[in-house]
C-alpha cells in the first residue's frame, strides 16, 4: 500500500481559512446528517477535494469523522425512540462487507489511473446515485405534499409489503421499526449496496435510508435514525481499513467533527418537530442539487485523463467555481429547510402551549 | 427528554467539557506534523485515528449536547402526533 500512497503528499496545509471552512461545512453537514441520517459527506467529500485534498484521502478522512458523529447522533435519536438498533446492526454488518469491497475497487482505480481517475470515479458515482435515488425520493415527497396527506401515517410500499410477506425459514428476523419479520436474505444485499456506496462516495445513506423506507417498509424517521447506527458500524470498519493504508488525515476529520457535532445535535432535535415527509424533502432536494455540482467536474477529470480534449484554463476555472457555488447553495438550502421546519415546529408547539394555558385559565 | 421545564441548565458541565475539547483541538493542531507522520505510516498505527476519534466524540459530543440545552434548544416536549 505504501508504494501507492505517499502519505506526506496527501496531507494539505491547514490555515485558519481552511479550518473555518471545514468547521462550517462540518456543521451544516452534521445538521443534515442529524436530520436525514446521512448526507454530510456528499458536501464534505467534495468540500475537502475543493481544498486540494485527493479524492481517496477526502473519502477516508470523511469516514473517520462520520463514525464518531453517527455514534453521537444515534445515541441522541435513540433517546427519542427513533432508532431500531437491531436493524441498524444487521444492515451495518453487511454494509461492512460492502465497504471493504468498495474500498478495494477504489484502491485499484487509484493504482491504475491515479488521482484524476479516482476523482472521476467518485464524481460519476455521485451523479448517477444522486440522480436516480434523489429524483425518486423527491418525487415521492412531492406526491405526499400534493395529496395533502402529510399528517397521515406513512404508507408501506407494495414492494415492502411483498418483502415482509416472504417467509424463508431460518432467515427470518423481527424488526421493531418494521413491526414485521423480514428475511435477512433481503437485508444483506441492501446493506452491501449501502456499504459499497459509502466506500465510494462516503454517503451510504443515499441507498440505505430509501431502501429501509421503500424496500423494507420502515417509517422515514426511524429509517433516518437507524441509518446512523449503520453509519457507525461501517464507518468504524471503513476508517480502520483506510487507516491501515495511512490515508486518514485526522486533522481534517476532527475539525469537521468539531462542527458536525454541533450540527448533528441540532438536526436530531429538529426531527422531533417535523412531519416525517420532511425527511424525504430535505434528502431529495439536497441530493438533486449536489449532483449538478459534481456533474460539472466530470469533464475536468476526463480531460485530465485524456478521455476528452484538453480544456482551457479559463473553462476549468469556471467549471470549478460554478461547481463550488452550487455545492454551497445545496448546503445552505439543506440547512435552511431543516432550520425553517424546526423553527415552525417550535413556534407551533409554543402556540399550542400558550393556548392550553389560556384555556385552563378560562 | 419530556419535562425539562424548570430543570437547571448544565452550564458547569458545558464549560468543563468545552475547556477539555479546546485543549484536545489545540494539542492536535500544535502537534500536527508529528501526528500526521505517525498516522500516515498506516499499518499498526491505524488504531491512532480511531482512538482519537472516539476520545473527541465523547468529549466534544457531551459539550455540544449541553451547549444546545444551555441555549434553550431542546426536543419537542410532546410526543409527535400520529393520526
Amino acid at each position: 500500500m505504501h508504494d501507492i500512497v505517499n502519505a506526506a503528499a496527501n496531507f494539505i496545509n491547514l490555515d485558519i481559512v481552511n479550518i473555518t471552512y471545514l468547521f462550517l461545512v462540518g456543521f451544516v453537514g452534521g445538521l443534515v446528517s442529524g436530520f436525514i441520517g446521512s448526507g454530510g459527506a456528499f458536501v464534505l467529500t467534495p468540500g475537502m477535494m475543493s481544498l486540494g485534498v485527493p479524492g481517496l484521502v477526502a473519502v477516508a478522512s470523511n469516514m473517520c469523522h462520520k463514525f464518531p458523529k453517527a455514534l453521537v447522533g444515534a445515541i441522541k435519536r435513540a433517546k427519542y425512540g427513533q432508532v431500531d438498533v437491531k436493524l441498524g446492526i444487521v444492515l451495518g454488518i453487511s454494509a461492512e462487507a460492502g465497504v471493504l469491497y468498495g474500498a478495494h475497487i477504489q484502491e485499484s482505480i487509484k493504482k491504475a489511473f491515479g488521482d484524476a481517475g479516482s476523482n472521476l470515479y467518485v464524481s460519476v458515482a455521485f451523479v448517477a446515485i444522486l440522480g436516480i435515488v434523489g429524483t425518486f425520493v423527491l418525487r415521492d415527497a412531492w406526491k405526499t405534499y400534493k395529496s395533502g396527506s402529510t399528517h397521515e401515517e406513512e404508507k408501506v410500499t407494495k414492494i415492502a409489503k411483498w418483502v415482509q410477506s416472504i417467509n424463508i425459514p431460518g432467515t427470518m428476523v423481527y424488526f421493531k421499526s418494521l413491526n414485521a419479520r423480514v428475511s435477512v436474505l433481503f437485508t444483506i444485499p441492501l446493506g452491501f449496496a449501502t456499504g459499497m456506496l459509502a466506500a465510494t462516495i462516503a454517503v451510504g445513506g443515499f441507498i440505505g435510508v430509501p431502501a429501509m423506507i421503500y424496500v423494507l417498509g420502515a417509517p422515514s424517521l426511524m429509517a433516518s435514525a437507524t441509518e446512523l447506527v449503520i453509519a457507525f458500524v461501517m464507518g468504524l470498519g471503513g476508517s480502520f481499513k483506510y487507516a491501515l493504508s495511512g490515508l486518514v488525515d485526522i486533522r481534517l476529520a476532527m475539525i469537521i467533527l468539531g462542527g458536525s457535532l454541533f450540527g448533528i445535535q441540532l438536526g436530531a432535535i429538529g426531527t422531533t418537530y417535523v412531519k416525517p415527509f420532511m425527511i424525504k424533502v430535505v434528502m431529495g432536494v439536497i441530493m438533486v442539487t449536489v449532483l449538478f455540482s459534481r456533474a460539472l467536474m466530470v469533464p475536468v477529470y476526463m480531460s485530465q485523463l485524456g478521455l476528452i480534449g484538453q480544456l482551457g484554463d479559463t473553462t476549468v476555472k469556471a467549471l470549478k467555481s460554478t461547481s463550488f457555488a452550487i455545492m454551497i447553495f445545496a448546503l445552505a438550502l439543506g440547512a435552511f429547510i431543516v432550520l425553517k421546519a424546526m423553527w415552525q415546529g417550535r413556534r407551533a408547539e409554543k402556540l399550542s402551549a400558550q393556548e392550553a394555558i389560556s384555556h385552563s385559565k378560562v | 427528554m419530556g419535562s425539562s421545564y424548570g430543570k437547571k441548565k448544565p452550564v458547569g458541565k458545558m464549560v468543563i467539557m468545552g475547556i477539555i475539547s479546546i485543549a484536545l483541538y489545540t494539542a492536535l493542531l500544535m502537534n500536527q506534523d508529528i501526528i500526521n507522520n505517525y498516522i500516515g505510516r498506516g499499518g499498526v498505527y491505524a488504531f491512532l485515528p480511531i482512538v482519537t476519534a472516539f476520545i473527541f466524540s465523547f468529549v466534544h459530543g457531551k459539550f455540544t449536547g449541553d451547549f444546545w440545552t444551555v441555549m434553550g434548544v431542546e426536543a419537542a416536549r410532546k410526543k409527535k402526533e400520529v393520526k
